[in-house]
């Protein structure tokens, strides 16, 4: 038998090859780059909500020790510099267009939210931009602030372009078929719940040191970014009208991201193009103070909800009318969130006949809402699986029972949703019994009993959540609105020796692509996973690629780098063809070695590879030397994680603070690649929903001031409000790509807020507390139980 | 934000009005002014430095006065820019109430104020506590002073 490598592929869970940088805290972020004769910059912002400028007055500024430059929205204006732009539009009900008001790179005219920048201040170092900033006069005229989004349509308009300050008004699904199903439902099931706003809150806050070089007239930027070649896109086309090749934008070590990185922020920008204008490097990097005030903050919904049963309980219908809040202008896909990433994952996992829902999007006098991890889909989760609760509840059924009864059934697969999705595969039951089993569900009454006779209320709480990521196909993204495609790219080169370089157009930021990748071609080409070097982030390097967000990595730049390798296989077979004198049909290639079928000949991938290089005994006249492929993977579909998250709560009613006792997690990602990693994503992603749950809350006053701009008023998860989860799978690989994978990235996220709300309605319960809001503070559980109390002493 | 007390002082309404309206009384009565200036019948330039929870901060503003009602009372209205730190404006409505043998007067206020900026945001919490004290400090000291030269006399 021949001795096989051990090869680290698909399904092991190899420890992450980049950690031991990051652990030794020898990362290299952009702050962490230099360059002789940079400048600092910083950003004179706004501290009041809505205001027009009257007045800016630099002449101080301008002569302060190390300043070297003031800059204003008007030398921004004069120089013809755009601003952002929104990635993606939705047509309205009354079929007029998303309204798209413009972004000053520096306000021209007016502020629209506490923290929008004025101007620009470069200097020596950063004390001297700051204290040269403190110099400038600012002379507002204040207008009225509009912060309340359910009623911002009766507050002053923020912009000329946005009548009513409605961004849009969209819809989706039939309005009729539903209104009748839920005129003949037995019972309507109505709730109305709020997605609490939440500040992203990535480690590494944004940062940005651009460069101008002004023998080639080229610019490099160093960047926080989650989609390099976007940024570069974004910067060439649509700001500065010039082209691609002339900026290189590079993003290296990147400390996470959750959304908030995807888009290019006025900062960048700014920087990019301070950097000509005073002919030296430019750095900025936000404190934490502005990345509270100014990365774009996540969810703030509200969602009313008509759910129609029949006399067995099976849903009928579905209406969810939605208002959200955009704030002050509109971000790249903050127009997409809460409408196709959340309006079309209203079926859930349920089969519901006649669905429909109108969203409304509002500007308001706050900072930009753009995606978090999940973008929309956490939201439909929550607004459904709250709703699923509460009607399991009104019609006296076990919360699990009354899902199992509505799910899909396993043969109906691919489902069409009355909400424009088709799922290609799923199978729900098994997670849902796994993760009861996990949890032992069925003497969970038990565990309340003895909770109670410790004076505890315990709780337990369901959550079956679907996903849709992998956002695709272009074509269906182009008709809906969207205005870039949505494949992925790579470049694998197989190196002389017979070791690989993907260059992927995903990017990581604290995924572990440079494992995960690293395996997937191990695996398809026998390797040993070390011959596998990952290279992302840099548009001089890595093909055009689309970046990461939305739990895309593995489903499309993971399927395109499997795609590549078939073609670096492909053509392997055709060259040891020829050195093993057989004919291409008859090549077998496994565990790293071509054979010929039925024979001991063969020839070890190495050996291709070197070949390929010296082609000294080569077809060279039907096939190119050298062994280098690019694959383009546009998806046919998206893919459909789903799962079932049950958590365990234990309310202490002295306090009212909510312990998570217990949690099963029980997920469906098709195939696993590196199950560590998984695991590491759903741990991760829970956290962040039990933040949002139980802490997290981003809160501006009445006059649009953030009270919540820094962790002694924002409230983080830290271990001690986690519990030690229990992480269980089953397996549908999906059908759209080659790899049976979908996404992992999101899932915690989306699965956990109504399972933990559902929790601490369930152990309040007895006191008849029928709804919570997020996020459930010690003080709000313990105004609950008290009112609970009141009432029930009247 | 709203925050209300009162004083009972051993002097006639008139005496407290005159008080009132002195600024270096007034300037007595706040120990982190450094600066009171009176620009004109009812306007004067102030610099006061605080200290908000973390920040230490100097605002630069002005105080006016408003619905001026002699000897009854009058608004009292400050706002100030601390620079980098935001901006902060707060108002009291003072109020002289004296009793029927017009030996003592009852001085009443309600003060509201607002932040804006980097106190907002990194003292929001604490704001209520510190406009609480200052006005506490402000009044208090107001009143000692009054009651120290009364008893001087």
């Amino acid at each position: 038998m021949n001795e096989v490598t051990k090869i680290d592929g698909i399904g092991s869970s190899v420890r992450r090859t980049e950690d031991k940088k990051f652990l030794t805290g020898k990362g290299k972020y952009t702050d962490d780059i230099n360059r002789p004769g940079q400048v600092q910059a910083y950003f004179l912002r706004s501290d009041v909500a809505h205001a027009k400028i009257k007045k800016i007055d630099v002449k101080d500024a301008q002569s302060a020790p190390g300043v070297v430059g003031v800059f204003t929205g008007d030398d921004i204006a004069a120089d013809k510099v755009g601003g952002p732009i929104c990635g993606w539009v939705v047509p309205c009900r009354d079929g007029s267009a998303t309204k798209e008001p413009p972004h000053p790179l520096l306000a021209q005219g007016k502020v629209r939210f506490v923290g929008d920048a004025i101007a620009v201040v470069l200097a020596e170092t950063a004390e001297q931009a700051k204290s040269g900033a403190e110099l400038i006069e600012v002379d507002y005229e204040e207008l009225s602030p509009v912060v309340d989004f359910e009623n911002a349509g009766e507050g002053a308009q923020i912009h000329d372009e946005v009548p009513n300050n409605c961004y849009f008004d969209w819809e989706l699904g039939d309005e009729k078929a539903t209104a009748d199903a839920l005129s003949s439902a037995k019972k309507i099931v109505k709730l109305r719940v709020r997605n609490n706003r939440l500040v992203p809150n990535a480690m590494e806050p944004r940062c940005a040191l651009a460069e101008f070089d002004n023998l080639d007239d080229s610019y490099t930027l160093h960047t926080t970014s989650q989609n390099p070649h976007l940024t570069r896109l974004v910067l060439a086309a649509f700001m500065f009208a010039i082209p691609e090749s002339k900026l290189r934008v590079i993003a290296p070590d990147v400390g996470g991201g959750f959304g908030s990185k995807i888009y290019v922020y006025i900062e960048e920008a700014v920087c990019v193009w301070a950097s000509k204008k005073v002919g030296r490097p430019v750095k900025w990097t936000a404190d934490r103070t502005q990345a509270f005030l100014t990365d774009c903050h996540g969810r703030d919904h509200v969602n009313d909800v008509q759910l129609g049963l029949d006399e067995n309980n099976k849903i009928v219908g579905l209406r969810v009318d939605t208002v959200c809040n955009l704030g002050a202008y509109l971000s790249a896909f903050s127009v997409v969130v809460p409408t196709y990433l959340h309006g079309t994952l209203l079926s859930g996992q349920y089969d519901i006949p006649a669905i429909y829902t109108n969203v409304k999007g509002m500007a308001t006098n706050t900072v930009n809402v753009d995606a978090y991890r999940g973008a929309g889909r956490p939201e439909a989760t929550y607004l459904l699986e709250r709703t699923m609760e509460t009607a399991a509840r009104e019609v006296g059924m076990d919360p699990a029972e009354f899902r199992r009864i509505n799910f899909i059934p396993k043969g109906a697969f691919p489902y069409q949703t009355q909400v424009a999705l088709q799922y290609d595969i799923g199978d729900y039951e098994p997670h849902l019994d796994k993760a009861m089993e996990m949890i032992d569900y069925s003497n969970f009454e038990k565990r309340r009993a003895e909770a109670a006779k410790r004076g505890m209320y315990r709780g337990i709480g369901i959550s079956s959540y679907i996903e849709a990521c992998g956002l695709a196909p272009s074509a269906v993204v182009g008709a809906l609105g969207g205005r870039v495609g949505q494949w992925e790219s790579a470049s694998v080169r197989v190196n002389p020796t017979g070791t690989i370089s993907v260059f992927t157009g995903s990017h990581s930021h604290g995924q572990g692509h440079a494992t995960t990748f690293a395996q997937i071609v191990a695996d398809k080409l026998g390797i040993p996973m070390e011959n596998v070097e990952v290279v992302h982030g840099d548009t001089d390097k890595t093909p055009f690629g689309m970046g990461s967000y939305g739990s895309r990595s593995l489903a499309s730049g993971g399927s395109a780098i499997s795609k590549a390798v078939d073609k670096i296989i492909n053509k392997s077979k055709k060259i040891a063809a020829h050195l093993l004198e057989a004919s291409e049909d008859d090549i077998d290639f496994k565990d790293g070695k071509f054979v010929v079928g039925g024979t001991d000949k063969e020839k070890a991938f190495g050996e291709i590879a070197l070949a390929a290089y010296v082609p000294h005994n080569y077809p060279l006249e039907t096939l190119e030397p050298g062994l280098e492929e690019n694959a383009f993977y546009d998806p046919t579909n998206f893919v459909y994680p789903s799962g079932t998250h049950i958590a365990e709560v234990e309310v202490d009613p002295a306090t009212g603070v909510v312990q998570v006792v217990d949690w099963a997690a029980c997920d469906d990602f098709g195939n696993l690649v590196n199950p560590m990693i998984v695991e590491g994503q759903v741990h991760g992603g829970i956290a962040q929903g039990i933040g949002q749950a139980l802490l997290e809350d981003a809160h501006y006053d009445e006059n649009g001031q953030l009270l919540t701009a820094s962790y002694m008023d924002y409230c983080m998860p830290r271990a001690d409000d986690l519990p030690s989860f229990k992480v269980g799978y089953t397996t549908t690989p999906s059908t759209v790509n080659d790899l049976g994978v979908k996404g992992c990235g999101e899932a915690g996220a989306i699965a956990s807020p109504p399972a933990l709300i559902n929790a601490v309605i369930d152990a309040l319960s007895p006191l008849g507390v029928t709804d919570m809001s997020m996020p459930a503070t010690p003080q709000k559980v313990w105004k609950a139980i008290q009112d609970s109390q009141s009432v029930a002493a009247e | 934000m709203e925050i209300k007390d009162s004083y009972e002082l051993p002097l006639p309404k008139e005496r407290v009005w005159a008080a009132l309206n002195d600024e270096e009384f007034l300037k007595k009565s706040i120990p982190w002014c450094e600066k009171l200036e009176r620009r004109s019948e009812t306007e004067l330039a102030a610099e006061v430095k605080l200290k908000i929870g973390p920040m230490s901060t100097r605002f630069i503003g002005s105080i006016t006065l408003s619905d001026i009602d002699p000897p009854n009372g009058y608004t009292i209205t400050g706002s100030g820019k601390g620079g980098i730190a935001g901006a902060a404006s707060g108002s009291a409505r003072v109020k002289l109430v004296e009793t029927k043998d017009t030996s003592s007067t009852t001085l009443s206020y309600e003060v509201s104020a607002q932040v804006k900026g980097k106190i907002a945001q990194l003292g929001s919490r604490l704001i209520q506590s510190t406009a609480k004290k200052l006005s506490k400090n402000f009044f208090g000291s107001f009143v000692q002073q009054l009651e120290d030269i009364n008893k001087s006399k």
